[in-house]
């Protein structure tokens, strides 16, 4: 789409979002600049995927590429995975276990900090070529981002002005991630799903309470989550953050407000065959059986009764997306928990039955909305206000993304 | 074995999803995972079955609550090599080319891989006791509705 036309918000309301925000090149590419590479902090990958000094995963901040790394010291290091020479990938492995890095092109050699140490004939050979003397090594390194870790997860910011991540996240969305990782985590398998839509449209779904029970019609016959159940949905006070969570609440049970609305996803006589499935603990001893969690802009945790995941969103272009699942359960499970966390992850991911929807509907929008760039959505539910809410039934962590959204893009 | 992994597709590709079940034995295994978490030794799946009636239930939730537009499968089916026969039993490992059709005609490689079995003599006939869907690439475009 052509960018050279000026785009700006129909006003300052947050409750109506033009489409173009999600097809326009030029503003994609702002994004990146200013919200992944701004002062805002993306999850990278979790302490227990580096064991031992030395081990890496390489992974995107945006779309840059980074190598996150334990160092000798023990802490994790995050640096572009840019070769400071021509540009080059320095590693191209998922994930391993190195003393240092050296870049396949021309043998340019980096520490476990990403500093560049060694240079292929930096003295030429035979007294010939070779680097200019004053060439300085140190001053010629890929870009370093900032990390830090917080209950097991990984967080990298490229920006020096990013607030330190605990007030980042603020007191409210801290106890909240607390509250799932108490204990040391253990990775049960990792899952990349494609999704063809801007990766804005993935992160409104995720924070929007009101679709969860009504696209999902296995969450609603199984009463999973329904709106009619006690929960509600906490906002950051800055919008970008969010959790929602469900209450079990016996007097549900009796509800008719899905039936009375005619509405798909309650289906009275749907039974499971073998109902081990659903059949779950309560691991961390309160009433919340379901807690999705955001953190501006791309990262998500999840805890749906016993089944655990975090999803890195990672952008891919205005009409494309890639999310990165992470499935785990913790290091000291009973075999009984492994067990049912293997057949609750059914649940989620890209055939989950409370989660494929996701990776279409976003798809659904981009095609639907593919004509009408200044057009708008409309974000109403709950009234106009971004404030946490005791109900679902409202769009108010969407309104809040998009409140943090403006405030990084300047818009 | 032949004629199990042929039947197999065709009840899929044709639409016939109720039939699927009816190729395990009961207990059964059906996962599917990636070439890196098998490696890996991580055990999670994208779809895990330990039971027949897990198989049905993946079955009714893609009829009656599932959303996701219509699209088909066309499985190609390698041969299967023997890798070990203990008893009744017999392990087989068989690599599979899946191509999805979507409702627009769209045609895409969907999925490549191998099965890796353990397939057992039931009722006089052979059944998966274990079908481990190892695929190449752990990417999966947009959504995986049909079982592999």
């Amino acid at each position: 789409m052509s960018s050279s036309e000026a785009r700006a918000w129909p006003d300052a309301t947050l409750t109506r979002v033009p489409y173009w925000l999600y097809q326009d090149e030029a503003n994609y590419r702002a994004e990146l600049r200013r919200i992944f590479e701004g002062p805002t902090w993306s999850f990278v990958c979790l302490e227990a995927d580096l064991p031992r000094a030395g081990d890496f995963r390489t992974t995107f901040v945006g779309e840059m590429p980074v190598i996150v790394v334990r160092a000798e010291d023990g802490g994790i290091r995050a640096f572009e995975n840019r070769c400071a020479h021509r540009g080059a990938l320095i590693s191209l492995d998922d994930q391993g276990s190195a003393k240092h890095f050296q870049c396949v092109y021309h043998a340019w050699t980096y520490d476990l900090e990403g500093t560049l140490t060694g240079i292929a004939f930096e003295k030429g050979s035979n007294g010939r070529g070779g680097m200019p003397a004053e060439f300085s090594k140190a001053a010629h390194s890929p870009r370093k981002l900032r990390t830090a870790t917080l209950h097991g997860l990984v967080f990298a910011s490229l920006c020096a002005d990013a607030p330190p991540l605990e007030t980042y996240l603020g007191d409210e969305i801290l106890g909240r991630v607390a509250r799932v990782l108490r204990r040391p985590i253990r990775v049960l398998g990792r899952f990349v799903q494609v999704l063809p839509n801007n990766w804005k449209l993935y992160v409104e779904n995720v924070k929007d309470t009101y679709h969860a029970s009504l696209l999902h019609a296995f969450f609603g016959t199984f009463r999973i989550t329904r709106l009619t159940q006690g929960g509600g949905v906490l906002v950051s006070p800055d919008g970008g953050h969010h959790a929602s969570y469900t209450i079990d609440r016996a007097d549900d049970r009796a509800s008719t407000a899905y039936r009375d609305q005619g509405i798909r996803s309650e289906r009275q006589d749907y039974r499971l065959a073998d109902p081990r499935l659903l059949e779950s603990v309560n691991e961390l001893g309160d009433d919340i059986r379901l807690q999705i969690l955001t953190v501006f802009p791309g990262f998500v945790l999840q805890q749906i009764q016993n089944c655990l995941a975090v999803r890195q969103v990672l952008p891919k272009g205005p009409d494309s997306m890639e999310l990165h699942w992470t499935y785990f359960g913790f290091a000291d499970d009973t075999p009984e928990m492994h067990a049912r966390r293997l057949r609750q992850l059914n649940l989620v991911g890209p055939a989950g039955y409370v989660s494929m929807e996701d990776g279409c509907v976003g798809g659904f929008v981009r095609r639907g909305a593919a004509a009408a760039p200044d057009e708008v959505s409309v974000v109403n539910m709950g009234g106009a206000g971004t404030e946490s809410m005791e109900t679902r039934a409202t769009e108010a962590s969407v309104r809040g993304f998009w409140k943090a959204y403006r405030r990084y893009m300047g818009q | 074995m032949a004629k199990l992994n042929a039947d197999y597709a065709r009840a899929i590709d044709d639409d016939r999803l109720e039939d699927w079940p009816g190729f395990f034995a009961e207990p059964c295994l059906y996962t599917i995972t990636s070439a890196d978490n098998h490696r890996q030794g991580m055990p999670a799946g994208l779809m895990y079955a330990d039971s027949r009636g897990m198989l049905q239930d993946r079955v009714a939730a893609l009829r009656e609550a599932n959303i996701y537009e219509r699209q088909t499968y066309r499985h190609l089916i390698g041969l299967p090599a023997i890798l070990d026969e203990k008893g009744t039993s017999v392990r087989t490992e068989t690599p599979f080319l899946v191509v999805r059709i979507m409702r627009d005609g769209r045609m895409d490689l969907f999925a490549t891989g191998r099965y890796l079995d353990v397939l057992v003599e039931e009722a006089g006939a052979l059944r998966f006791r274990e079908r481990v869907v190892v695929c190449d690439g752990g990417r999966i475009d947009t959504l995986l509705a049909l079982p592999l």
